[in-house]
């Protein structure tokens, strides 16, 4: 006679600390097998979309910090750029080459932590973050002597940016460049070849080209499954049609590749923001100085989208001619390539559960709102 | 081979732990100091140290030393307190008009005082909810006379939300040592709020001077 059994419901989180912030996940176990998934999510819901109705196109600015927040930067540009094409403002030449570079920046520190985390979440507890985190941590002064802030930069204002770089931003700038490489071999070292690393991530969580595109998944976990799909290419913004790079793509589309390509995109980054230093015009206007406080675009509507170190990053905005957005809605990369989680973790242990949660790198700042 | 990963990997560390270069450890500057962080901070060894200065070493156990550095902040820090200077304020409520959540109030009222441009204003009211504030600087962007800028402070813990928001009083009493963001002229000469002396109201200078018209197309573009 057979045992009758039935599935365990577990709750992971919503406090829990592999899951990047407040998140719940209900899974059905049998034994140690997941059976079902069922995220629940909503707990930082702050209704970004709401106040932006009620706030003018340059105070929106500072909210969209608050989406992303270990990317701010990326955030700030998407939404800048969308007021741009709705008003139809020009942004000079020097403020492009350093949106450019901000958000190369601020990609290599988004990767940086990714990283961190993820081998946090296989059990390497702490000195792993910690290297990451030193380094992010010089990217973060960089962006202080930038514009005052480490997190909430709200650096950029639609027409170009709000302050030019001072003189000694340059020179860190080198330092850091410099050191980087160096960092990111040790990282390699530490990681690519560990056998203990590759045995928990490799051919797991498996991601399918097709399976990718039919959920529209973006972002460094569409290209771990083999696409080369990057807008910076397919549909350059700002300065990035002068640039020369690679887009670094995976075989397999398991858990390993999604971190190989994230550490092959900050090794293209470096690259990309030496040829900005190298091509960005040392003098001249950061901001268009016919863009009043109070800007007024024509009615319409307009979806612009770039890639933000989690994916497609895309704001959709209607204006009726007045001081404030009609309708503000985003479109956060991380909300949805949570689309994949169900099938990607049904048949998988419990603890393959953590690691290809953690390999999809959501923030809750961005699924909530 | 397998294991030549781990070991690899061993190295790595090791080499993060033993060269000088990788230490990244930085304490609260403000702290006291203990016998050994004491020794590490005068360079020297610390069983020398005990036997050198053992009245120090009694001091630190008790609690007397501190280390008086100050925490680094770049020139453009966006801090707490902000920096206000009556004389340049002309009342405008610009900065109130330009913050995302509205938590500047400033009231005015009339000194029947003729100046060259107009009316002079008393302002009353000059309230700044920090509790709710997000330190965005947008007012301290818009205001056109230089008269509001951001602090590099950080350390303002209070006991109630109510000791939260600064008035005039407090304003006015402030440290004038302005950070300098958004202010370009302050930038030029090389100020840095935490080491340079204040700075009065009449050196702190216009990070911009609009024409009439210029001043019509700030807010709102008129074509």
């Amino acid at each position: 006679m057979p045992i009758k059994t039935e599935p365990t419901i577990i709750n992971l989180g919503p406090q829990h600390p592999s899951t990047h912030g407040v998140f719940r996940l209900r899974v059905s176990f049998d034994g140690e097998k997941v059976i079902n998934v069922e995220p629940v999510f909503g707990y930082l819901h702050r209704g970004t979309e709401k106040l932006a109705e009620e706030r003018t196109f340059t105070q929106i600015v500072t909210l969209t910090d608050r989406l992303d927040y270990e990317s701010s930067m990326t955030n700030n540009l998407a939404y800048v750029e969308a007021v741009e094409l709705l008003a139809n403002v020009s942004v000079p030449e020097r403020a492009q080459y350093l949106r450019v570079l901000v958000s190369e920046l601020q990609r290599i520190a988004s990767h940086l932590i990714f990283t961190g985390f993820f081998l946090q979440e296989l059990g390497v507890f702490g000195t792993l973050l910690m290297y990451c985190f030193r380094e992010r941590e010089n990217v973060l002064d960089l962006f202080e002597m930038l514009c005052g802030a480490r997190i909430t930069v709200s650096y950029m204002r639609p027409g170009g940016v709000t302050q030019d770089a001072p003189p000694e931003f340059w020179k860190n700038l080198d330092d850091l460049l410099n050191k980087l490489p160096q960092l990111l071999d040790d990282l390699e070292n530490l990681i690519t070849d560990n056998e203990i690393v590759l045995a928990r991530t490799k051919n797991i969580g498996i991601l399918s080209p097709q399976k990718a595109i039919d959920s529209s998944v973006t972002g460094p976990i569409l290209r771990a499954s083999g696409i080369e799909w990057d807008i910076r290419k397919a549909n350059p913004y700002e300065a990035y049609d002068k640039m020369d790079f690679n887009i670094p793509t995976g075989s397999n589309g398991d858990c390993f590749d999604r971190y190989l390509v994230r550490i092959k995109e900050i090794r293209e980054s470096i690259n990309i923001i030496k040829q900005c230093i190298k091509s960005i015009p040392k003098k001249g206007p950061i901001k268009n100085s016919e863009v009043p406080f109070f800007l007024r675009p024509e009615s319409g509507e307009v979806y612009s989208s770039i890639e933000s170190p989690r994916g497609e990053l895309g704001f959709y905005l209607v204006s009726d001619g007045g001081i404030a957005p009609y309708r503000c809605k985003i479109r956060s990369p991380s909300f949805i390539n949570l689309t994949v989680l169900k099938p990607l973790l049904i048949g998988w242990k419990m603890s393959d559960l953590v690691v290809i949660f953690g390999s999809l790198a959501v923030n809750m700042g961005e699924v909530d709102r | 081979m397998f294991g030549f990963g781990l070991l690899k990997a061993l190295w790595v560390t090791i080499k993060n732990f033993i060269l000088p270069s990788r230490f990244n450890a930085y304490q609260y500057p403000d702290r006291k100091l203990d016998p050994v962080s004491l020794a590490q901070k005068e360079q020297k060894n610390f069983f020398l140290f005990i036997l050198q200065s053992p009245i120090k070493v009694l001091k630190s156990l008790m609690g007397l030393i501190s280390n008086k550095e100050y925490v680094p902040r770049n020139p453009r820090f966006r801090g707490q307190d902000f920096k206000w200077y009556i004389e340049r304020c002309t009342g405008c409520a610009s900065c109130a008009k330009y913050c995302p959540l509205g938590i500047i109030e400033i009231q005015t009222s009339s000194s029947h005082d003729r100046v060259t441009e107009g009316e002079k204003y008393n302002i009353d009211v000059f309230d700044i909810d920090i509790g709710r504030c997000m330190f965005c600087g947008l007012c301290v962007e818009a205001c056109p006379y230089d008269a509001l800028h951001m602090g590099s402070g950080f350390e303002e813990a209070t006991y109630s939300r109510n000791n939260l928001i600064i008035n005039v009083e407090t304003l006015k009493s402030a440290p004038k040592k302005p950070s300098t963001w958004f202010r370009p002229q302050l930038e030029a000469q090389g100020y840095n709020p935490q080491k340079d002396k204040e700075v009065p109201w009449n050196e702190v200078g216009r990070h911009v001077t609009l024409n009439k018209t210029e001043q019509g197309n700030r807010w709102i573009r008129k074509s």
